[in-house]
């Protein structure tokens, strides 16, 4: 093997409680391609953030060509010859990309001797690597695929020997990715390093030299890319958890309560997250949305709950037809019985600063059983909460308490109990027990099978494969923005993780 | 030709109550560039205008005053500065605190010091800036047309003045053509690329207030020093947020703000002159209509009627790192 | 907004922050007595008997503090909406206009408990279109609220400066501003009240509208925590995402407390014109306006803490007109250093001092710095 290039030695990072890196080994030889797999929240990001000098690590080595260093800030690493292309592209949208290019690394107080010294740089990597970009359009008049070819030329230009890539084909299309593979591959040829992040498996058996995977903080396993396969990876990716089998009966579906057909919703910057998507969801049953976070999950819920408009689609709740793209808001949907869980409670679901009891009605506030004429009947809202933390166990049992100082776990509570004692006839939840402890976890999952067995109809999204496949009675796996199948609560894991992670859905397609 | 001696005139005085502004205008644009909002322009140039004058008076120098008038100037932007980048706190709120210290202090440090009411004792020959008089424009005045443009217009202003109108240029040479400009530029967008680039973006944007500091002081000094001669309490009279107005009207650009101040020093100028004179066609126009205009154009532009004004993206937000 | 610190109990975030930044506030001001040659000691000493040592002067604090519960009410009304609302001023200035035109109309005519309702309709009505224009242009065109309400300030005062030249000026009189009431339109005093604790007023403007506050104080806390209009007012404050959640439509919840702020701010306008000056002058506000910023900050925005910093702000204006008279250096102008300094203090450096308290906090109990906060006093 070839001499590292970067060494990681130990490395343990927390942010309060969470202890994002644990004891943490790397070891990226010099002009390879080593992928670094995991979910989202393994600490892949953090890990890349510590390298780069944006976070300090607890406690651990980084050796960079075999020499201890400390990297306490980004002009460290980009001194030690580390460029990083970030998930969310550090650009100034009005700048030109030769202003973007030079920023932090002008040779002196004025830009004439910068800007004629990068256009000449330019033109040579344009040259060396096939990177070509206008130096002097503006970004924000770029598509996404160049912007990043932009992020890459900062990092070259600043004499980047590692290069690291987070999360890079997210905003691209396939189109776009296989031409940036082409690049990195280039690069590599050149002698550079390259680390990519990613939770897409195939890209990593595409591209990479070496694989590790992240779990929870923890490196599970570092492989060969030509000596592993797909099904190990997943495998390894969401790992043998402790099974959380909740009992349940068979289903008895009845009747269809929300039928979705060719759904499409897209972003706020134009990318499509929801791709013409179409599934049922009966009464007296629970279908669960399985894919890695990411893939349009997120939207299609907000879509259906009427946060976000669709573009197109036809939708029908209990029957009836509801205008998605742009006419239905979610309190009209909440009132014709459609209730919603959302994946994030701190910013969407709770108003952290407001009481316990003042979260019980959130969405629901325009009910007769909490006002009286246009005040809030406070008695009755006091009693319906209290009612509802003894129903749900939801601990401390105080109403008046802020919201704020309720554990997660109780937090998730304080929302399913308001969803779930408005008796929807359709509810949809959101990652329901993301930060959640594992004994809530068992009560949440127990709740919603009781849901599913009143006969309402009961669709849950989750990235949790495990709680997919303990709770559904149908499963559909979702992948850039489609639903590339349909699988029995039979399928086994590796089946789901090969659908998750695209495979079968592009051999379909090749 | 008694008419064209009118417009010169009016012209004359709408560069004289344009400079102030124009000053105030470029010390915004180096603030909100950066992506600090800053609605303390009029304070510190308030300040800036006492401490000209008081110092001015005490020292018998004309420079030692403007010397002054910056240094207390700058003071004030670093408040703005520790509050709003140090300690994150709200741009508006900040800059309103500052509005009110000024106010204030000015008055009862005036009156404490001078004892003549809150006013700065009159400032004599040599304390003050004299108007500089170009070569020959005595002996073109009476040269037809041309003749009172250049002694009445270019001509016999006070140093001030001219240096007012050469941060035009200068401003947009720093902006568009620096290290430091392109960085400032790259603050006010995206503070985050600038973090990742490795340069401080605390440091930037408190150097960015500081050149709010050194130009609210010179417009400070100019209205004191140059315009009146002593310092008055309130003699801002708002002109820091007709500034803040014009520097939105001039969508953050240094030559555009220099037309958007020329405007509204002739609206104002055009509204002195035209105190109960009626006009042809409207009849008699209210003054307080012309005084009105430039907030009304404003509030227009900003409902997005004529042009949008967009604002440096990262404008008002307190940089907090985080991924 | 969200604060990235940790919880302290209530009692210190509600009450030993908000005076530690006070006092910080206070002792700078003491700094720019000192400056001007005199005891900052003796400044307060004279500062607080003047607004309480006799009833003159009671009365005086009450005065003043009547104008700024209103004031403070506006911006604490659209801070609870998480919108900053910095045109008081022109809203109040502009409501004197209404006020002016019913009182003048009606004067003669009716009782001053007949002229009372409808100028306050007028007042509150003006205050809220002024108000309204900048929130249609926030919620629908994106139009940041404090810079087009800081342009309706100075809008606000060309239209009263023409109105009273041109238009409500008596002929043949110089002042710029209308005739003087009559007794129909003069509010009564409430001096008697405080008499009746056995103290002697001379003359003092405390009027009806000292009463008309409170219960805009209370309606406000009622409105704020117990009508489910305040309850999507706080929801879209606090996030708006989770107003979206709640199907609560952005534009109307903006338009509404927009309005009813402004509607407070224009009722300020009630006190000087109707209970003390009967008639509308050129700059009657005179920054009372700004002085609800400052208000409102201290206050934490809740009617009760609204209502302690207006008198304490009343305080400091009859304070400060006592301390001139014995302080030939002190002007009235000392007020508006310490309404800076609070601003400062209280509002954008509020966070200054928490992460000491915290810290001073969890080293005497780690507890306390915990779980175990007890309820706010929002409740």
């Amino acid at each position: 093997m070839a001499q590292a290039a970067i060494e990681l030695i130990g490395i343990n990072k927390s942010f309060g409680a969470v202890r994002a890196n644990r004891d943490i080994n790397l070891e990226v030889a010099r002009g390879t391609i080593h992928g670094i797999v995991g979910e989202n929240g393994a600490g892949k990001s953090t890990l890349m953030s510590i390298l780069y000098g944006f976070y300090q690590a607890d406690s651990g080595e980084i050796r960079v060509g075999g020499k201890p260093v400390s990297i306490n800030t980004s002009n460290d690493a980009i001194a030690l010859g580390i460029g990083m292309v970030h998930q969310h592209f550090m650009l100034v949208d009005n700048f030109t990309v030769l202003e973007n290019v030079i920023l932090g690394a002008e040779t002196d107080a004025l830009l004439k001797s910068s800007i004629a010294k990068a256009r000449s740089e330019l033109e040579r990597l344009e040259r060396e690597y096939g990177l070509e970009v206008d130096p002097d359009a503006i970004i924000e008049e770029l598509p996404v695929g160049l912007q990043q070819r932009v992020e890459i030329l900062k990092a070259l230009y600043r004499g980047a020997e590692i290069l690291i890539l987070d999360e890079p084909t997210g905003v691209l299309t396939p189109a776009e990715a296989d031409h940036l593979f082409r690049i990195l591959k280039q690069l590599k040829e050149q002698g550079k390093t390259v680390v990519l992040i990613t939770h897409k498996l195939r890209e990593i058996m595409a591209i990479t030299d070496t694989v590790s995977v992240m779990r929870q903080g923890t490196m599970v396993a570092t492989r060969v890319t030509k000596e592993t396969t797909v099904g190990e990876l997943a495998e390894l990716m969401v790992g043998r958890r402790v099974l959380l089998r909740v009992e349940k009966g068979e289903s008895k579906a009845g009747a269809i309560k929300l039928s979705v057909k060719n759904l499409t919703v897209k972003d706020s910057r134009g990318v499509t997250m929801v791709d013409d998507v179409s599934f049922d969801v009966r009464g007296g049953e629970i279908v669960g949305i399985a894919g890695v976070a990411g893939n349009g999950q997120s939207e299609l819920l907000e879509a259906i709950s009427g946060i976000r408009h669709a573009v197109s689609g036809e939708v029908m709740l209990e029957g009836k037809p509801v205008d998605l793209t742009g006419k239905a808001d979610p309190g009209e949907l909440r009132d014709r019985g459609l209730a919603h869980v959302p994946e994030d409670r701190h910013h969407v679901g709770l108003v952290l600063a407001f009481e316990e009891s003042e979260n019980s009605i959130l969405g629901y506030h325009d009910d007769e059983r909490y006002l009286k004429g246009p005040f809030l009947n406070v008695d009755a809202i006091v009693a319906d909460a209290k009612d509802k933390i003894e129903k749900y166990d939801i601990r401390p049992g105080n109403p008046r308490l802020k919201t704020a100082n309720f554990s997660g776990g109780n937090q998730q509570k304080i929302v399913l109990a308001r969803e779930m004692e408005q008796d929807p006839g359709v509810l949809i939840v959101g990652q329901p027990t993301r930060g959640v402890d594992v004994g809530a976890i068992e009560f949440i999952h127990k709740r919603l099978i009781a849901m599913r067995d009143q006969g309402k109809a009961v669709l849950v999204v989750s990235v949790e494969l495990d709680e997919i496949r303990s709770l559904s009675d149908r499963i559909l796996v979702m992948f850039a923005g489609r639903i590339v199948g349909e699988r029995g609560p039979e399928a086994t894991e590796g089946e789901l993780g090969l659908l998750m992670a695209g495979v079968e859905h592009q051999e379909a397609a090749e | 030709m008694d008419s064209f001696n009118a417009v010169v005139q009016v012209l004359d005085s709408t560069i004289r109550l344009s400079v102030p502004l124009l000053l105030a205008c470029l010390a915004g644009l180096y603030s909100e560039r950066a992506g600090i909002f800053d609605i303390g322009l009029e304070g510190k140039m308030l300040v800036g205008a006492f401490a000209g004058a008081a110092a001015a008076s005490v020292f018998h120098s004309g420079f030692i005053g403007l010397g002054m008038a910056i240094l207390i100037s700058v003071a004030f932007a670093m408040v703005h500065g520790f509050a709003s980048i140090t300690h994150r706190g709200n741009q508006i709120v900040s800059g309103v605190a500052i509005n009110f210290v000024a106010a204030g202090s000015t008055i009862i440090l005036g009156q404490a010091w001078f004892q003549q009411g809150g006013r700065t004792p009159a400032l004599q020959p040599g304390e003050r800036f004299e108007a500089i008089v170009w070569p020959g424009a005595d002996a073109l005045r009476d040269v037809p047309l041309l003749g009172p443009i250049y002694s009445e217009l270019i001509s016999g202003h006070s140093i001030l003045v001219y240096f007012a109108f050469a941060m035009v240029p200068f401003t947009w040479w720093v902006l568009f053509r620096t290290r430091f400009g392109l960085r400032m530029r790259a603050v006010g967008e995206n503070p985050a690329a600038v973090d990742t680039a490795g340069i401080s973006v605390a440091w930037l944007r408190y150097r960015a207030l500081i050149c709010t500091g050194i130009l609210t002081g010179v417009a400070g000094a100019y209205l004191s020093m140059v315009q009146n001669g002593g310092f008055v309490k309130d003699m801002t009279a708002g002109k820091g947020y007709i500034a803040l107005a014009a520097l939105i009207f001039a969508k953050w650009r240094p030559v555009n703000a220099m037309f958007a101040c020329l405007l509204f020093g002739f609206l104002d100028a055009l509204s002195i002159r035209l105190q109960g004179t009626p006009l042809p066609i409207v009849g008699k126009v209210p003054v307080q209509f012309m005084q009105a205009l430039p907030y009304v154009l404003t509030v227009i532009l900003l409902a997005g009627f004529i042009g949008k004004a967009i604002p440096p993206r990262a404008g008002g937000v307190p940089y907090v790192k985080e991924r | 907004m969200s604060t990235p610190y940790a919880k302290l109990p209530a009692w210190a975030d509600y009450g030993l922050i908000p005076l530690i930044n006070l006092s910080v506030a206070f002792i700078v001001a003491g700094f720019v007595v000192m400056l001007v040659g005199e005891n900052p000691f003796r400044a307060a000493v004279i500062l607080v008997e003047g607004a309480f040592g006799r009833g003159t002067g009671i009365a005086f604090t009450l005065y003043y503090a009547t104008t700024f519960i209103f004031s403070g009410l506006s911006v604490a009304v659209a801070v609870h909406c998480g919108l900053f609302n910095i045109g008081g001023e022109g809203q109040g200035y502009i409501a004197g206009l209404g006020i002016g035109v019913v009182c003048l109309a009606f004067d003669s005519v009716l009782p001053w408990w007949l002229t009372f309702p409808l100028a306050i309709i007028a007042a509150a009505g003006m205050g809220a279109l002024w108000a309204l224009i900048p929130a249609y242009l926030q919620a629908r065109r994106g139009s940041h609220i404090v810079i087009t309400t800081i342009m309706f300030n100075f809008i606000a005062a060309s239209v009263m400066v023409y109105a009273l030249v041109d238009v409500l000026k008596p002929a043949g009189s110089m002042a710029p501003q209308t005739r003087n009431f009559l007794p129909g339109a003069e509010l009564p005093k409430l001096n008697w009240i405080i008499e009746l604790f056995g103290a002697k007023i001379r003359s003092a403007p405390l009027n009806v509208c000292f009463i008309l506050a409170l219960v805009m104080a209370f309606l406000v806390w009622l409105l704020i925590w117990r009508t489910k209009l305040g309850y999507e007012m706080r929801t879209y404050g606090h996030s708006p995402k989770a107003a979206r959640y709640a199907g609560i439509s952005e534009t109307r919840i903006i338009l509404i407390a927009m309005v009813i702020s402004g509607a407070l701010a224009g009722m300020m306008a009630l006190n000087p014109v109707m209970g003390d000056q009967h008639n509308v002058a050129l700059d009657f506000v005179s920054g009372a306006g700004f002085v609800g910023i400052a208000v409102a900050l201290m206050g934490r925005s809740h009617p009760v803490g609204i209502v302690l910093a207006a008198i304490l702000f009343g305080m400091l204006y009859q304070g400060g007109a006592e301390l001139a008279f014995e302080m030939p250096a002190i002007s009235r102008d000392m007020i508006v250093i310490i309404q800076g300094l609070v601003i400062l203090f209280a509002g954008a450096l509020e966070h200054m001092f928490r992460p000491y308290i915290q810290a001073l906090f969890a080293s005497f109990s780690p507890k306390a710095v915990g779980i175990e906060a007890v309820k706010g006093k929002g409740a």
